[in-house]
């Protein structure tokens, strides 16, 4: 491989803007925020503000099916390798930056009313700063070093905004946690890096795209490479068995939980696997774990979601759901569809967040429904957008999730049936925990303290503004990917076509499906949103029931509402036995067998001194007798060894 | 001759402090490293320069003739991996003597000349290029840190000082002892390293002098299960001895192994290898294990330590350039980072008296700045990309995968084990509300924000533009991996 030189590109200024001005309001913030006060929020939205700019800028100057590396430098390198800091701009790129950096924008702006009376205001935007660089590092990069990079920083950054009240450990626990699950993820995608560079001497994506098409379909090697690396997005993006984090990562304040853990870093995954695809086209054995995993994740979460009371935790275990579908989705080589799932997720998941953050505005803090109801009447406009969120996700036309959610489940259809009636399940399950969380929430009367209901007002504009415009987008968002029996023109699809050709002639797709199969398939799915949408309706506001206390809980709805135990079985598997294994090594071999081998040698060594010293006595007929008597054993020796 | 400068500038410093006294000592150390290291930047610039061969060799070694039987010749110079470790020393040298402003030290005139000799004594281990006189730095450099730990240590200090001494000292032995077998059965009688990266010794006889010079190396670095006497050293020895030792001293360990067993004695070395590399990366496990439970904030650093340069060693034995070169670049970033930490436990310990992390925490209420540097060291310390450690422990993992990959994946727990140990050991410490104990956490003084600024930027410098480190030791790094294959 050569050294790779700086290129010079008319998107050169544009495409290094993007992640400079989040770097810099971070050094901004982070070195003056405490003079800055209120201003920083301002400042680090404004940066982002300016980076979607040049995003848009991309978007419309690179060339319809153009790629453009931007090479800063050479990072470092060794041997023949070379790991450069560069950039690729194509359409995935940009979809991700279009993504990251509009949707982060309302969520910066958004942060600005919600966080306004916390003391560490201007910290929070630091750290939120640093996390859109990173983001963009991530989806920026043209080789996995860089993705690394990123990979690790959000990482870091996840891990300092959980904690972000930090006097309380119940929230440092679960940043801790984060940051050490994404980690076991981290070590498959290091392995995954040496297995690239030890068969391909490079980590650059067109050039590991070429070895491994060099090695041919379902080579041993890559199907370890597609491995290990999937175990890095099981990690970041929270699949069995690596999802326990992200429920526990509501402990950030709200905003970080839509960004972070719904809109943009949890899909990085996704966003990997569709960037590798060459490498997974020619795994299909990987292509099967994937899609067995994200199935088995998508209803498994699912059914969690269902009887959880926390607002915010009944919202995460729906994003685990929802990517667990994405991965369905890569894992059946559709990977345009999970793209366009993350995409539309991104919209509507962050209007759920930032929705459920402004009730919480609204009620002084509380999170549990039990404590909630008939908020409809008070705050409308977090009402009303809330309202098209959950429609958004449910998969009712012609919401932006309909569409994506109907093009996965009709390539399912397409690959295998019982994947298609599980992915139907779980779609069913959403509606009916998304509208049972609606209806909590929104109907009937309120059940809180008339404490809290004398406090209850709506958001500032600063709030309600990002939820207008996302509630917008997650209407019209969808149309960008409209199904072939709507028109021949699916401009997502379209848009990205580029970057999964080869993938397409490695995997040849499946006949066109029957307008009339496809309307029956919509149908179907539509029905059963409906169904679950009415049943939830029956129960929480025709019957008006409420979701039991804790202690009430009884049998299979105890092991659900505790989320099966997991996280207790993994500290009885894991963490005991290593923190007993440590004061093991300890006390046993640290301080008792080797120890005490080494004082062994030294204890050894002066009792032979003590014997020998008393020879040493100072008599000088015993050292003539000892010299006359050596005297003839060397003589003997003489005599009797050498001849 | 810039060589022997850079010898003398400590040394001459060391004799003179012995006539200063009080706070003017500290200044004066100081200025002494602070002007050694500004000379190190000029023998680099010279190292660098576009010349010849012959003409950089000429300025900067000196060969003179000593002793003539047994033949020993001051002969001292500097190639890209001894340039590393005098950076290495020369960069830490002013950071340790710089953590001693604003505490109340006794006697600081000997301290700080002992001190002073010890940085002429590791100067001369990472620059001799005869046997005999490396050997005599090597032992020098045991003396001063001696006397340090007895003098200035904490509780218990008599009885562990004795214990590092005489294990380290036993291992020193059966260096030399190697170095007379050597020296008797080379043709030429010399110990100069160029002659002995040419010997002809039979692989029968490697073998067995082999496990000489790695007992001893084993014991210095320490490898377990050699280590036994560095978590009670580290944690009883002053501050400034702990950062000597585990920043710069055990570096001695590694650095020798690159340098007098693997191109000295290829064949042993290529017998033995797989034990080796298993016992270290055992050894990473292990350590790492152990600091996951460990509630002293010094021991805790210490078997951190352990476990990352028992990574180090591992990533060398791999023999290959990568793990070589890894192993280079990982020393100068594990010798910042541990002086880092260490540095922190000082200032933590300094000022609540506790050293046991139960009995701290929300630290970070009360010095917020201190919490900064103190997370940027740590991040460094878990190798997190952009920061120093990063692309050593990159190098090192990707060494051992191409030696064998389920070696890469067992000792790449450490990147799990050391997230897991270092977060609790900050969470504990820094977060969470403030503990009774530590009702009062006073503002970081100067010296002490200058000492963890110079280390936060150093972590994320040699993080983002780690070429020119790299290019310093790549030819080095390949010359010994040629020099490391059986001839």
């Amino acid at each position: 491989m050569t050294e790779t030189v700086i290129q010079t590109s008319n998107l050169f200024t544009p495409t290094i803007l993007i992640p400079l001005l989040p770097l810099l309001g971070f050094i901004i913030n982070g070195l003056f925020g405490k003079k800055l006060g209120h201003a920083s929020g301002w400042i680090a939205t404004t940066m982002l503000l300016a980076s979607f700019a040049c995003s848009l800028f991309l978007f419309f100057h690179l060339p319809a099916g153009g790629s453009e590396t931007v090479v800063l430098s050479n990072w470092f390198y060794f041997k023949d390798i070379f790991i450069p800091f560069a950039f690729l701009i194509d359409p995935l790129t940009i979809t991700m930056l279009l993504v990251v950096t509009g949707i982060g924008s309302l969520i910066h702006l958004y942060s600005i009313g919600y966080m306004h009376d916390d003391e560490g205001f201007s910290r929070f935007f630091t750290y939120l700063n640093l996390f859109v660089f990173f983001m963009l590092i991530l989806v920026m990069g043209n080789n996995y070093l860089m993705m690394f990079i990123g990979w690790e920083g959000v990482g870091l950054c996840s891990y300092l905004l959980i904690g972000f009240w930090f006097k309380n450990q119940a929230y440092n626990d679960a940043a801790k946690k984060a940051f050490i699950m994404n980690r076991i993820g981290d070590l498959g995608f290091l392995v995954g890096m040496f297995m690239m560079l030890f068969h391909f001497k490079t980590l650059n994506y067109d050039q590991v795209a070429i070895g491994a098409l060099n090695l041919g379909i379902g080579n041993i090697t890559i199907v370890g490479i597609t491995l290990a690396l999937f175990i890095g997005a099981m990690g970041k993006s929270a699949q069995l068995p690596l999802y326990t984090w992200l429920p526990d990562a509501m402990a950030g304040p709200t905003p970080v939980s839509a960004l972070i853990h719904a809109a943009t870093m949890v899909t990085a995954g996704i966003y990997m696997i569709a960037r590798s695809n060459i490498l997974y086209s020619l795994a299909p054995h990987t292509l099967d774990v994937i899609l067995i995993v994200g199935t088995a994740t998508t209803i498994f979460a699912a059914i969690i979601g269902l009887l959880q009371n926390d607002i915010k935790k009944v919202l995460a275990y729906s994003t685990v759901s929802q990517l667990g579908l994405m991965f369905a989705a890569l894992g059946m080589g559709a990977f345009e569809s999970g793209m366009f799932h993350v995409v539309t997720h991104a919209f509507f998941k962050a209007l759920l967040f930032l929705g459920a953050g402004s009730v919480i505005h609204a009620l002084s803090g509380e999170q549990d429904m039990r404590r909630m109801g008939g908020l409809g009447k008070y705050i409308k406009i977090t009402f009303a957008t809330f309202l098209i969120g959950t429609v958004a996700i449910s998969g009712i036309p012609p919401f932006a999730g309909f569409f994506s959610k109907d093009e996965i489940l009709a390539t399912a259809f397409e690959h295998n049936k019982i994947i298609w009636g599980l992915l139907s399940f779980s779609s069913m399950l959403t509606a009916f925990y998304m509208f049972r969380l609606l209806y909590l929430t929104f109907s009937t009367s309120f059940r809180g303290t008339d404490e809290v209901k004398h406090h209850i007002h709506e958001s500032p504009m600063v709030m309600t503004l990002p939820l207008m415009i996302l509630a917008v987008c997650s209407i019209v968002v969808g149309f960008i990917g409209l199904p072939p029996v709507l028109s021949h023109t699916h401009s997502f699809k379209n848009y990205l076509s580029s970057v999964f050709a080869q993938s397409k002639t490695i995997m040849p797709a499946g006949h066109e499906m029957s307008h009339s199969m496809e309307w029956i398939l919509i149908g179907t799915a539509v029905g059963l949103a409906l169904l679950s949408i009415a049943f939830a309706h029956n129960k929480y506001v025709m019957q008006k029931q409420t979701p039991v206390e804790d202690e009430q809980l009884s049998g299979l709805s105890k092991v659900v509402a505790n989320k099966f135990y997991v996280d207790e079985i993994y500290n009885a598997v894991f963490v005991k036995p290593i923190m007993l294994l440590s004061d093991l090594f300890l006390v046993i071999i640290d301080k008792l067998i080797i120890d005490l081998l080494v004082h062994a040698v030294a204890f050894i060594t002066s009792q032979v001194g003590r014997l020998l010293r008393l020879f040493q006595s100072g008599h000088l007929g015993f050292y003539m007798f000892a010299m006359v008597i050596s005297m003839i054993i060397l003589l003997a020796v003489q005599i009797f060894v050498v001849i | 001759m810039l060589t022997l400068i850079l010898l003398l500038i400590p040394l001459i410093a060391s004799i003179i402090a012995l006539f200063l006294r009080g706070e003017l000592v500290k200044w004066f150390s100081l200025v002494a490293t602070i002007s050694q290291l500004a000379f190190t930047v000029y023998v680099f610039t010279v190292f660098k320069a576009p010349n010849a061969p012959e003409v950089t060799n000429g300025l900067l070694s000196l060969n003179i003739d000593w002793i003539n039987s047994p033949k020993i010749n001051f002969n001292i110079g500097l190639d890209g991996m001894s340039l590393l470790m005098v950076i290495l020393t020369n960069l830490l040298m002013p950071l340790i003597v710089l953590a001693g402003f604003n505490r109340n030290q006794e006697r600081t005139h000997i301290m700080y000349s002992l001190m002073l000799l010890m940085h002429f004594a590791l100067i001369g281990v990472f620059v001799s290029f005869d046997g005999f006189l490396y050997y005599i730095f090597w032992e020098l450099a045991l003396i001063p840190i001696y006397f340090i730990s007895l003098n200035w240590g904490g509780v218990n200090r008599a009885t562990v000082t004795l214990k590092f001494f005489i294990y380290t000292l036993a291992g020193s032995l059966l260096m030399l002892f190697g170095f007379l077998f050597l020296y008797w059965n080379t043709a030429s009688h010399s110990l100069s390293w160029v002659d002995l990266t040419m010997n002809h010794i039979c692989s029968c006889k490697q073998g067995f002098i082999f496990w000489m010079f790695f007992l001893a190396y084993a014991i210095k670095i320490p490898i377990i299960p050699f280590h036994t006497w560095q978590p009670d050293t580290y944690s009883s020895a002053p501050t400034q001895g702990t950062m000597l030792l585990s920043g710069i001293m055990l570096k001695m360990g590694l650095y020798s192994l690159l340098r007098w067993l693997l191109p000295v004695l290829p064949m042993g070395t290529a017998e033995y290898t797989p034990y080796v590399i298993a016992m270290c990366f055992i050894g990473v496990v292990y350590a790492s294990v152990i600091a996951i439970m460990q509630t002293d904030l010094k021991k805790l650093f210490a078997y951190s330590s352990i476990a990352h340069v028992g990574l180090i060693a591992a990533g060398i034995f791999a023999l290959n350039v990568q793990g070589i070169q890894g192993g280079l670049v990982q020393m100068l970033a594990h010798g910042i980072n541990v002086v880092g930490v260490f540095y922190c436990a000082d200032i933590i310990i300094n000022r609540t008296g506790s050293s046991d992390i139960n009995t701290l925490g929300g630290i970070r209420v009360l010095s917020p700045r201190f919490a900064t540097y103190f997370i940027i060291i740590v991040l460094g310390s878990v190798a997190l990309p952009l920061t120093n450690s990063f692309i050593g422990e990159f190098m090192l993992l990707l060494g051992l995968f191409e030696y064998n990959s389920w070696a890469a994946l067992f000792a790449g727990l450490t990147v799990i084990l050391g997230a897991v140990y270092m977060l609790r050991m900050y969470q504990k410490v820094m977060l969470g509300d403030v503990n009774e104990n530590v009702t009062v956490f006073e503002d970081l003084k100067w010296n002490e924000e200058l000492v963890l600024a110079t280390i936060a930027i150093l972590i994320f410098a040699f993080g983002i533009f780690p070429k020119p480190i790299l290019e310093l030791v790549a030819p080095i790094s390949e010359q010994i991996y040629r020099l490391s294959f059986v001839r």
